[in-house]
């Protein structure tokens, strides 16, 4: 309990608090700037365009990462033979560091030469070699980013789902099977709505998810010193501008409040639409 | 363009690698040690070292000295080793692998931050603001016109220098001399010859030059204004390039890279060679610590030069940078970290020199030393120092913030791989670094 105190609430509150107050380089300021650095922020262009991209990208990602999960978590429970190696195979990823798996994309499998995977493999379809990530017009990183995403996240809520899937009572399966549904009408009407609990908690998780973005984007996209001003979450910006090497506390803390307040808004709202929390299962 | 470009790569194949967990844990750190000191609690003053080693004869006092991590075996020998040799502290070394730099700025809020530490170009401008680093104009006495004067102005703030710089490191623009006589290129001497000589050396899967998987956005903007005779900022600290020749040196980078002359998405960036060695490209932008590995792979078959100017009115450049030992202001034993300080990177010119060349590619900063370096003697190395000391360029003014680093790497970006109106992006920076030269200088 101290420990969450010291390590997350007061940092949390210390974090409102700096947002208030000119304070470069230090964390004892004593200029009030009142809401200044949160205009600052809202006037920054680039600020702007990251948090808007990254509603985008929410957009985008959330219900892709929950319908291939939902997808894989069907398959796997639907398997009679292996279940659990088809299991573990989805499920692997999630054990491999961001990092990792971020520089393998970037390195191997998505570099810009002709000894690259995908570039070998178009190579082979006489495509010319596409260098993925340098260029910004078409936007190929996001190929790279969303596929390194979804390998890493898609099986930890594919489990997520499993067990959601585990605990619908078969008696349920078997009086729609008696009244003669199936395949679609079961998965509309019994597994959909049985997986309402679950299902609110994955997108609720997606959600912070998304609007988290560093650790892939950070590995994948910065090159030496520099991140370009595409696909550049909140994060990632407030990392060069304020947190990072700038050490600018006030604005940095100013832009990590209305991120943090964005999130309690979109995840309010999601709740509300979803109406979470209105009864149990 | 970044601090973080210039200096030894550290786990150079990776570049810097982070994760959102250890970033929180780095505001937080600084938030919760931040609220501790302010409740009059103390962190201590233990050592946290990481791989750390003490050395030294004692005098009761016990200094700490930070270093980030080199990529070469020996270095951390060699600085333990310089340390245990101090006779009048205990020096206790310490190695810090991952993020330093970010690490150490936050730790310099704390009472459990370094008494001596290194920092890329010297400290920021926001921790000379800040009093959180002294000055050691004083250490420098008549050795002060022995040092790379682009270096040293870099850290130097209103007639005061905050760091002494302990070695250089360069950039510049590497060739395969066998494939420019194939094609019948000489090494060009403007920007337009350079395009023209990357065109005739792409051929096939070898691309003709290499600025970095970016398209030279992040790596080139700083040369391409120094090619035009103009700078980041101008000698009295305004707005440096707003100025037509700026637009038209930034979009000549548009112009390499509409060409398809440019190698991208090289699985090693800029920083490494392999590029070169391994033939992907013909000419490559990289730094000179990668010679050992160009010597290794392409024997004498390779020549260097500055990156070109504009045109007549402009003119040639490389980039240098050095990490400068700082002290902390809040070191309880600023007058013996000072007396550390100048023992070692002013006194000790033997150990500047076997830091220089003994474990890595270097220059010494003092070019009184750069004589005496056997490894900076002859051929392309000798080459390569004399264009530090002639035509180099700290990477960025002391007064450039990573605000306005940010702001110019978008701009460049946007110019370079999306073909954006090069005057009206530099409208942009301006837009963002008035403002900051501004707060800086109040």
């Amino acid at each position: 309990m101290l420990g969450l105190v010291v390590f997350v609430y007061l940092p949390i509150l210390w974090s409102v608090y700096l947002s208030f107050f000119d304070s470069y380089n230090t964390v004892t300021p004593t200029t009030f700037v009142g809401v200044g650095n949160y205009l600052d922020m809202l006037r920054d262009p680039a600020f702007r365009s990251s948090l808007l991209t990254f509603l985008a990208f929410a957009v985008f990602i959330v219900p892709t990462t929950f319908v291939l999960s939902l997808s894989a978590a069907l398959l796997v429970a639907r398997t009679r033979v292996m279940q659990s190696f088809f299991r573990s195979v989805f499920f692997l990823p999630t054990a491999c560091s961001y990092v990792v798996a971020a520089l393998i994309w970037k390195m191997s499998i998505f570099s810009g030469i002709r000894s690259g995977l995908a570039n070998a493999v178009l190579g082979w379809f006489g495509i010319e070699s596409i260098p993925w990530l340098s260029l910004a017009d078409p936007p190929w990183y996001w190929l790279v980013i969303v596929t390194a995403r979804l390998w890493l996240q898609v099986g930890f809520y594919m489990i997520l789902f499993l067990a959601g899937i585990q605990r619908i009572s078969p008696t349920l399966y078997e009086a729609a099977a008696i009244d003669g549904a199936e395949g679609w009408k079961v998965f509309r009407h019994i597994t959909l709505p049985q997986l309402r609990a679950t299902s609110t908690a994955v997108l609720l998780l997606l959600l912070i998810n998304a609007f988290q973005a560093f650790d892939e984007f950070y590995n994948i996209l910065s090159t030496f010193g520099t991140y370009p001003p595409y696909a550049r979450p909140p994060l990632v910006y407030l990392y060069y501008t304020a947190l990072g090497s700038g050490q600018d506390f006030g604005h940095g803390s100013a832009g990590a409040v209305i991120l943090t307040l964005i999130i309690a808004v979109v995840a309010v709202v999601q709740g509300r639409i979803l109406r979470l929390g209105d009864r149990g299962d | 363009m970044s601090d973080k470009q210039i200096g030894r790569p550290l786990g150079p194949a990776l570049g810097p690698t982070l994760t959102r967990r250890s970033l929180f844990a780095l505001g937080g750190a600084a938030a919760v040690t931040g609220a501790l000191a302010a409740c009059g609690s103390n962190t201590g003053r233990e050592p946290t070292a990481t791989g750390g080693a003490t050395g030294g004869g004692g005098g009761g006092v016990t200094l700490n000295q930070w270093y980030h991590q080199y990529g070469e075996a020996g270095t951390q020998q060699a600085v333990e080793r310089y340390a245990a040799a101090y006779k009048d502290a205990t020096v206790k070394v310490s190695w810090k692998p991952g993020d330093y730099d970010q690490s150490t700025a936050a730790s310099l809020l704390t009472d459990a931050g370094p008494d001596v530490f290194e920092y890329g170009n010297g400290p920021t401008i926001d921790m000379i603001k800040g009093d959180q680093v002294v000055d050691l104009t004083d250490l420098l006495g008549d050795t002060k016109d022995d040092f790379n004067p682009s270096i040293l102005k870099r850290m130097t703030y209103d007639g005061k220098t905050y760091a002494i710089p302990q070695v250089v490191d360069m950039q510049l623009l590497v060739y395969r001399r066998s494939l420019l006589d194939k094609a019948g290129v000489t090494p060009p001497q403007t920007v337009d010859e350079l395009l023209e000589a990357a065109k005739k050396l792409t051929q096939g899967n070898v691309k003709g030059l290499f600025l970095g998987n970016d398209g030279g956005a992040g790596l080139m903007g700083g040369p391409m204004l120094w090619s035009a005779g103009l700078d980041y900022l101008t000698d009295d600290n305004q707005f440096g390039f707003d100025d037509p020749r700026a637009a038209t040196a930034l979009g000549k980078l548009r112009e390499l890279w509409e060409a398809k002359v440019l190698l991208l998405g090289a699985p090693k960036d800029w920083f490494d060679p392999s590029a070169l060695t391994a033939g992907l490209t013909a000419m490559q932008f990289t730094g000179l610590w990668t010679f050992p590995d160009i010597k290794k792979g392409l024997a004498d078959d390779f020549g260097v030069m500055a990156w070109p100017a504009l045109d007549g009115s402009g003119k040639a450049s490389v980039p240098v940078g050095a990490y400068g030992s700082c002290v902390s202001a809040r070191s309880k034993n600023v007058d013996a970290a000072k007396k550390f300080v100048k023992y070692l990177w002013i006194d000790q010119t033997a150990d500047q020199l076997d830091f220089a060349t003994a474990y890595g590619f270097h220059i010494p900063s003092r070019t009184s030393l750069i004589s005496q370096a056997t490894t900076l003697k002859e051929g392309q190395a000798a080459e390569a120092a004399k264009l530090a000391t002639d035509v180099g360029h700290a990477q960025s003014p002391i007064l450039w913030t990573p605000k306005c680093s940010t702001a110019f790497g978008d701009a460049m970006n946007r110019i370079v791989k999306e073909g954006a109106d090069p005057a009206g992006e530099i409208a942009k920076v301006k837009a963002v670094a008035e403002p900051e030269l501004k707060r800086v200088l109040a």
